[in-house]
């Protein structure tokens, strides 16, 4: 029963990290940019959310959908201010340039709100449900049914909208897109704009079962679900699902069953081990360079 | 990581920048009349600026506060007491130049100080080779006292909470298994978490589950798990109230019913998340709702002189001062051997209970054990061991 209970609580991570992962892996296919403020859009979602409920007094969906909103458009922002001017430009000032992004969104919210951290609201009941001897919380069954149903989403919309298929041309070869007559800045606008909603999601979700924020809570499950896509494949949308998993449920079991210290040394070495014996990720395509 | 170390890094200059200009304002409260035998001269070291200003500044209220009332009453040895407090922002090198500012120009008698630990203890050595009385409220760590014979302290020490809830538990609780969990990476968790575990023992209590995690986690649930298998009676989470607040919601979630204990980092969670602590137990220097007049008496002049109520470092503060005057009155003098000895023989009652000490010179007094009751802190019972 332990064992079971373990591999809940690590879906349950997994899947807020295989959420975010997707943001990170889906701008990545597009335009190979590693987009470091990915991760404090995360705290963006957290923060909207707690200053919608606590200061606005609006309901829960409400507060939800506002962050989504907020969350998608700094995305398409943050895209066509930082990013656009750079995108011909080689990768590492592209790169440089999402670092400024990340540190400048952490101290704009540092300013406003202060460095405590501070609680968020308990948008779910934390009594658990017992089927058993297992119990499960509704926080964990909230999280795990809402990833999974955005992920499908995602998958559809990828594959059979015709966006989703401009989207999938645009990241295979930007020039030969455009001859198409695909508009390749309003398709880069939508990827920002998933991965935003998708960061917000996993925010609200990621403070709902941790209920506590701070300016800089985004940089750990950023680098965890970085690495989630990298694991996966980066640039690949069901290498990033899958790595999320493998991440949530690796963390679990060696906090559950070796120790607590090691958690992070275990999900690490696993991408080590996965990298040395297949470079590109485990859905990754073996691509050659182009002469 | 290249995020976190830029951070740092910036961090660190607008650090290094701004201690420099806070540097020049800060030359301390001295006095002119230097020679007037009319006075006796106590020191004072605390941090009244920078990361734990906040408990620097409650302790010094407290000490002004007690300085105050016996003056009210007339002073000490008949003569008023002139209190020099100079600011050591948390950091060992200045808490020396405090020390050697109060010895050396300020001629003090004695020290009420420093509030944090590590400052507290680079200043025992140098007291010590003094032999200057010197009470520390706030310092928790164990080696402060045991640098020298004129050493004490206010507070108590970090493994006697751990004593202490052990004692609770098995016999107020009358539970037979417990659980703690605490924080690899400090040493206050570490400490009274391991206390706990020998104390446990030997008061009948079996510890079924003794389980670290790392400070930065925010994730407790696989650890949580582990706990909930072995259905402890209780589970002791000796730790800071904002980690608190996120260990104490998850167990909830996991699905564990035993009675939450926690220790004096406690105080303040009910400003964090007081529905996942509802009917919790933790122990602390006070309470406010002690009907013992000294702590009634303390919290209205308190809150009349400061205007908010008196958190424990104030409290600790002040009783910090009351040994020391009350060990002056009773030396007759401030003839610093006179005045340690009276210290080591100290009986007073104050704010945080009847002090004595021991042969370590930590004091030996009740401990409030508060109950979460309603979303609000209720003293459940008071204990020593």
């Amino acid at each position: 029963m332990t064992f079971l209970q373990q591999l809940i609580n690590g879906i349950h991570v997994g899947s807020i990290y295989a959420l975010i992962a997707l943001g990170y892996t889906m701008v990545y296919g597009i335009i190979k940019l590693i987009n470091f403020a990915h991760g404090d859009i995360i705290m963006m979602g957290a923060y909207i959310t707690f200053v919608s409920l606590i200061m606005f007094n609006v309901p829960i969906w409400m507060a939800v959908i506002i962050a989504i909103l907020i969350c998608l458009i700094s995305g398409i922002l943050i895209e066509r201010i930082a990013y656009k001017p750079l995108r011909n430009a080689p990768r590492i000032s592209a790169r440089i340039t999402a670092i400024g992004v990340s540190l400048f969104i952490e101290n704009l919210f540092f300013k406003i709100f202060g460095g405590n951290p501070r609680p968020f609201p308990v948008l779910i009941d934390p009594t658990p449900i017992s089927l058993g001897s297992l119990q499960i919380s509704m926080v964990t069954i909230v999280t795990i049914v809402v990833s999974i149903l955005l992920m499908i989403a995602l998958d559809l919309f990828v594959k059979k909208t015709k966006t989703g298929k401009a989207m999938r041309a645009v990241s295979e070869d930007h020039g030969a897109a455009q001859l198409m007559g695909i508009n390749v800045n309003t398709t880069i606008s939508i990827t920002f704009a998933i991965g935003s909603m998708l960061a917000a999601v996993g925010g609200i979700l990621y403070s709902t079962a941790y209920p506590q924020i701070d300016p800089f809570m985004g940089m750990m499950p950023g680098l965890k679900a970085f690495v989630a896509a990298v694991l996966g494949g980066i640039g690949i949308i069901p290498g990033a699902m899958l790595g999320g998993f493998i991440m949530g449920i690796a963390e679990s079991f060696t906090k559950g069953y070796i120790s607590s210290q090691l958690a992070d040394a275990v999900v690490f070495g696993i991408l080590i081990l996965v990298l040395s014996l297949k470079p590109s990720g485990i859905f990754g395509k073996n691509v050659k360079e182009k002469v | 990581m290249i995020k976190a170390k830029k951070l740092i890094s910036t961090i660190l200059v607008g650090g290094i920048l701004l201690s420099s200009l806070v540097g020049c304002s800060n030359a301390g409260s001295t006095s002119e009349n230097a020679g007037n035998s009319n006075v006796i001269k106590i020191g004072g070291i605390a941090p009244l600026t920078g990361d734990v200003a906040v408990y620097g500044v409650a302790a010094d209220n407290g000490v002004k506060l007690a300085i105050e009332e016996i003056n009210a009453n007339g002073g000490l040895l008949g003569k008023q007491i002139e209190y020099v407090v100079y600011d050591d922002k948390g950091d060992p090198t200045e808490a020396v130049n405090a020390f050697k500012k109060l010895t050396s120009n300020d001629k003090v008698e004695a020290i009420v100080g420093a509030v944090t630990s590590k400052p507290t203890l680079t200043v025992t050595p140098l007291a010590v080779k003094d032999g200057i009385p010197m009470i520390t409220p706030t310092a928790t760590a164990l080696e402060v006292t045991s640098a020298g014979p004129n050493i004490f302290r206010a507070c108590f020490i970090d493994p006697y909470q751990g004593e202490i809830m052990a004692k609770f538990a098995a016999e107020e609780l009358k539970a037979s298994k417990a659980a703690v969990i605490y924080n690899t990476a400090d040493d206050y968790s570490v400490g009274v978490a391991e206390a706990f575990r020998d104390a446990a023992q030997n008061f009948g209590a079996q510890v079924v589950s003794f389980e670290g995690y790392n400070g930065d986690d925010k994730d407790f649930k696989a650890v949580l798990t582990n706990v909930k298998s072995q259905a402890p009676d209780v589970l002791f989470i000796p730790d800071y109230y904002t980690r608190v607040g996120l260990i104490a919601q998850q167990a909830k979630e996991v699905g564990i019913t035993a009675t939450l204990l926690g220790a004096d980092g406690w105080d303040g969670v009910l400003g964090v998340n007081p529905e996942a602590v509802e009917g919790a137990y933790f122990c602390n220097h006070y309470s406010t709702d002690d009907t013992a007049t000294e702590v009634q008496n303390f919290l209205k002049v308190y809150k009349e002189k400061y205007n908010e109520d008196p958190v424990s470092f104030a409290a600790l503060g002040y009783d910090a001062m009351k040994i020391l005057a009350a060990a002056i009155e009773k030396a007759g003098s401030t003839d610093k051997e006179a005045v340690v000895k009276a210290l080591a023989e100290t009986n007073v009652t104050s704010v945080t209970g009847t002090i004595t000490f021991d042969e370590n010179r930590n004091p030996v007094k009740d401990v409030s054990i508060i109950k979460i009751e309603n979303g609000s802190n209720r003293l459940f019972t008071k204990m020593s061991l």
